[in-house]
C-alpha cells in the first residue's frame, strides 16, 4: 500500500487533469494564455521590451531554464533604462496563483486588486501561463449565465 | 505504508495500480484523480477488502499532507 501524502491539492496544482463536476468549470491554468512572452535574467531590457510590445504585451515573465518564474517585468518595469538587465529591472517573486483555481475566483481577485494580468504556475513554480483579468472577467461572466 | 510522489503515482497507475480518495463521497464527486474510486475514509475499512483487489498495488490519497 501506498501513500500519496501531498495529494490531490498536489495533483491539481500540477495542473494535472482531474474528472468530477468540477473538472467541467473553467480554470486559471485553462485560461491562461500559453503564449506569453518570457525572458531570462540576463537579456536586455530594450529587447525583451521590444519581443513583447511586437507580440502585444504589456507584460513578460521572467523564467530560468526550467521555466520555474523567477520575476515579472510589467509596463512599469519594461518602460525602465533598455540598456539596463531583466534581473536589474525585474519585479522578483511575483505573488502567483496555482493552475486549478476556479476562474471566476481568479477575476474576482484581480479585480479586487487591480491586477491586470497572473502568472499561473504549477506548485513546482513552472510557468502555465499568464491570465488576463479581461478573459477571467469575461469567461466568469460567460460561466455565470450558463449556470 | 510507503509515501510516494505524483510521478510514482502515475508510474503505478500506468501499471494497474488501484488509486483510492478517502474524502468524503462529495468531494470526490467534485474533483478526483482520473481513474480514482472513493471510499471514504469512515467506510474504508469496512468496504476495502470487498471493493479493492489485493493482487494490485492500492495508492491512497486524500487533500494534502496536513
Amino acid at each position: 500500500m501506498y501513500d500519496y501524502e501531498a495529494g490531490k491539492l498536489d495533483w491539481l496544482a500540477a495542473g494535472l487533469p482531474s474528472e468530477g463536476t468540477n473538472a467541467e468549470r473553467p480554470r486559471a491554468g485553462d485560461v491562461a494564455r500559453k503564449d506569453a512572452p518570457t525572458c531570462t535574467l540576463d537579456e536586455r531590457l530594450g529587447d525583451v521590451r521590444e519581443r513583447a510590445r511586437t507580440a502585444g504585451w504589456t507584460v513578460a515573465v521572467v523564467v530560468n531554464a526550467e521555466r520555474v518564474v523567477l520575476g515579472l517585468l510589467r509596463e512599469k518595469e519594461l518602460d525602465g533604462d533598455p540598456e539596463r538587465s531583466v534581473e536589474q529591472s525585474m519585479r522578483p517573486g511575483p505573488s502567483t496563483f496555482r493552475p486549478h483555481v476556479d476562474v471566476a475566483e481568479m477575476a474576482h481577485y484581480m479585480t479586487e486588486h487591480d491586477l491586470t494580468s497572473s502568472p499561473i504556475t504549477t506548485s513546482d513554480g513552472r510557468l502555465v501561463g499568464i491570465l488576463l483579468r479581461d478573459d477571467a472577467v469575461r469567461i466568469a461572466h460567460e460561466e455565470h449565465r450558463h449556470d | 505504508m510507503k509515501s510516494i510522489g505524483r510521478d510514482e503515482v502515475r508510474r503505478l497507475v500506468e501499471t494497474g495500480a488501484q488509486l483510492v480518495e478517502v474524502l468524503p463521497k462529495n468531494e470526490f464527486d467534485e474533483d478526483h484523480i482520473p481513474g480514482a474510486i472513493s471510499l471514504p475514509l469512515r467506510r474504508l475499512e469496512k468496504e476495502a477488502r470487498a471493493t479493492l483487489d489485493p493482487a494490485r498495488p492500492i495508492i491512497v490519497y486524500c487533500w494534502d499532507g496536513a
